[in-house]
């Protein structure tokens, strides 16, 4: 397998080559300009046969994405923070259109105040779209995350985005084992939509006015759909596995077997809380990690038991839900424990808003005070790690 | 999970800092490593002080915070030393590796180094009579493996060589001066 030194954002324009998309209509935003600028120059050169639609702002790019994904083209764009906020409106229409574009997400904070660093603040915005959308750890989860993600949608029907952490992963050069080109075009196959507005012999209408008749139901097949699009994540990512050596499921466990003292975090902290879970053993605790992958489908039941016999949990949450309740992932928990038959003492960690660092030894106090939460209870329900207070 | 190796390199906008950590990392990769390079996410201005950064692992490498507690710290402009919290999280077996034309025990006695192994080279000296221009960020990279044994040098030199032919292919001479810039300061660092 080739071997290459790439940036996240390498890496993901990498992915983008290899599946060598129909139509990439996209606007530049930092911290994701380079996967943009990177796959035109791919378009330049003669390396893709893809149709490069160069727009005038992340709407009008989701729009043509949709235009393109409806006339049965393979489509894909790339975006970050505000480009994402300005497709919010057409997000929800990409998915209830159930076109499988996917975005190679940069993870960045929204403003105000303005800020261009990593948190997962605006991804988070879009959980409600009817996107499926995976955080990477790092750049070869993104580049096997793109390749199963562009597999994934086409089998379900729903768009789905991948996401890395903003300047954290999209632009730290680490070794990615690549698969050959060849070996992408045969593991996602050659598109054949359901439908095309292209194929006039068999002509269909896309998006008309649906009143009170029948958008209910078609909106009930859009739930349907995101429930069965679960079960074939899993299957793409075991098959992935099979064929090249790193298989992907809905959540990954860390030292979770025996573990009793354990914290959720998703994206590139997960990575850091390994090394913390290896220290605060060594310290005697019992620490595990369960890293959120797949936000969208959210693994409800499948993270419930993995977790129903641990003795406390701490969630890291690199954004807030604005809802007084703590940050989003932990909301989900919460969502997802409460139909368990014991009750799972559950704290809130809001950390890294606008790029704010966090580190080994932050983790290490989260598993420390998670041992004291053990014994006497939680004290701070929702609390913060690296604040100035 | 061993800690992995871990450089700092402190530089100014322009020097190429940041060039180094990624040409450093992606040679290390060659060698058969994990690593990590990765710039300081500020603003970029011409001068202004800038790090990288290196980690390198024999297994995968997890941890993606900030480097504080490096094995190795690179400078690559003598001036920083004055303005810049040149040896923050350096242990006691540290190392720092200085472009300069001074001794370590003149760069000791002038910064008042202890605990600490200094090692200098005049690398922007060396640049300029191989590749004819201040470059001193390439010849670090054959100092920085003179003074770490951390990569194994005629590897490293096999494929800087292949990048740097891919990369100058119509331009050999400045592939020669690339390659005896980085042996010269690999040799020349004390």
């Amino acid at each position: 397998m080739p071997m290459k030194a790439l940036t996240g954002n390498e890496a993901m324009a990498e992915a983008m080559r290899q599946i060598n998309p129909d139509v990439v209509a996209a606007y530049p935003i930092t911290p994701a300009t380079e996967v943009v600028q990177l796959f035109a120059s791919f378009v330049a050169d003669g390396l893709v046969d893809t149709e490069f639609v160069a727009v005038e702002s992340e709407h009008s790019a989701m729009s043509a994405c949709i235009g393109a994904s409806a006339a049965g083209g393979r489509v894909i764009t790339s975006t970050s923070s505000q480009g994402l906020a300005l497709m919010h409106e057409v997000l929800y229409i990409a998915a209830a259109l159930r076109l499988p574009i996917v975005i190679c997400e940069v993870n960045r904070s929204l403003s105000a105040p303005i800020n261009i660093h990593c948190d997962h603040s605006d991804t988070m915005g879009s959980r409600e779209s009817g996107w499926m959308h995976i955080f990477a750890e790092e750049s070869q989860e993104a580049y096997d995350s793109i390749i199963q993600a562009m597999k994934i949608a086409e089998h379900v029907y729903l768009p789905m985005m991948v996401s890395t952490d903003g300047f954290i992963i999209s632009h730290c050069m680490q070794r990615i084992d690549m698969l050959r080109d060849k070996e992408v075009k045969d593991f996602i196959g050659k598109y054949k939509p359901h439908h095309s507005l292209l194929l006039t012999d068999k002509p269909y209408t896309v998006g008309p006015l649906d009143l009170q008749d029948y958008y209910f139901e078609h909106k009930r097949q859009q739930i349907e759909t995101m429930m069965n699009a679960a079960p074939v994540i899993k299957k793409v990512g075991r098959e992935f596995g099979e064929k090249f050596g790193r298989y992907y499921g809905l959540f990954e466990e860390y030292k979770m077997r025996d573990a009793d003292n354990v914290v959720i975090a998703a994206g590139s902290a997960a990575g850091t809380a390994k090394a913390a879970v290896e220290e605060a053993r060594e310290k005697g605790m019992k620490a595990g990690l369960l890293r959120i992958r797949v936000m969208r489908p959210f693994p409800h039941k499948e993270i419930a038991n993995a977790l129903k016999d641990k003795k406390i949990i701490s969630v890291l949450d690199r954004s807030d839900s604005m809802s007084t309740m703590g940050g989003p992932i932990f909301v989900e928990m919460k969502s997802a424990l409460y139909d368990i038959k014991n009750h799972l003492p559950m704290c809130n960690y809001i950390y890294g808003l606008g790029g704010r660092e966090i580190d080994v030894e932050d983790i290490i106090r989260v598993f420390k005070r998670g041992e004291v939460y053990k014994e006497k209870g939680i004290e701070k329900k929702i609390d913060f790690v690296g604040l100035r207070e | 999970m061993k800690k992995p190796f871990e450089i700092r390199w402190h530089g100014r906008g322009g020097q190429g800092a940041k060039t180094a950590a990624l040409l450093f990392g992606d040679a290390a990769m060659a060698t058969g490593k994990y690593i990590q390079a990765f710039p300081e996410y500020g603003p970029e201005r011409m001068g202004a002080p800038v790090q990288a950064f290196n980690r390198l692992s024999d297994e995968p490498i997890h941890i993606h915070s900030g480097i504080k507690k490096p094995e190795v710290v690179v400078v690559l402009d003598e001036t920083l030393m004055k303005t810049q919290p040149i040896t923050e999280g350096l242990g006691k077996d540290g190392i720092l590796l200085v472009n300069t034309k001074s001794t370590p025990g003149e760069i000791k006695a002038t910064y008042g180094l202890k605990d600490i192994k200094v090692y200098t080279v005049d690398a922007s000296g060396i640049s300029k009579e191989t590749i004819g221009k201040e470059i001193p960020n390439t010849p670090m990279l054959g100092a920085v493996i003179g003074v770490t044994n951390v990569l194994d040098f005629d590897r490293f030199m096999r494929d800087v060589t292949e990048k740097l032919k891919i990369k100058f292919r119509n331009r050999p001479q400045i592939v020669e001066g690339n390659i005896r810039s980085i042996k010269r300061a690999y040799e020349e660092v004390a």
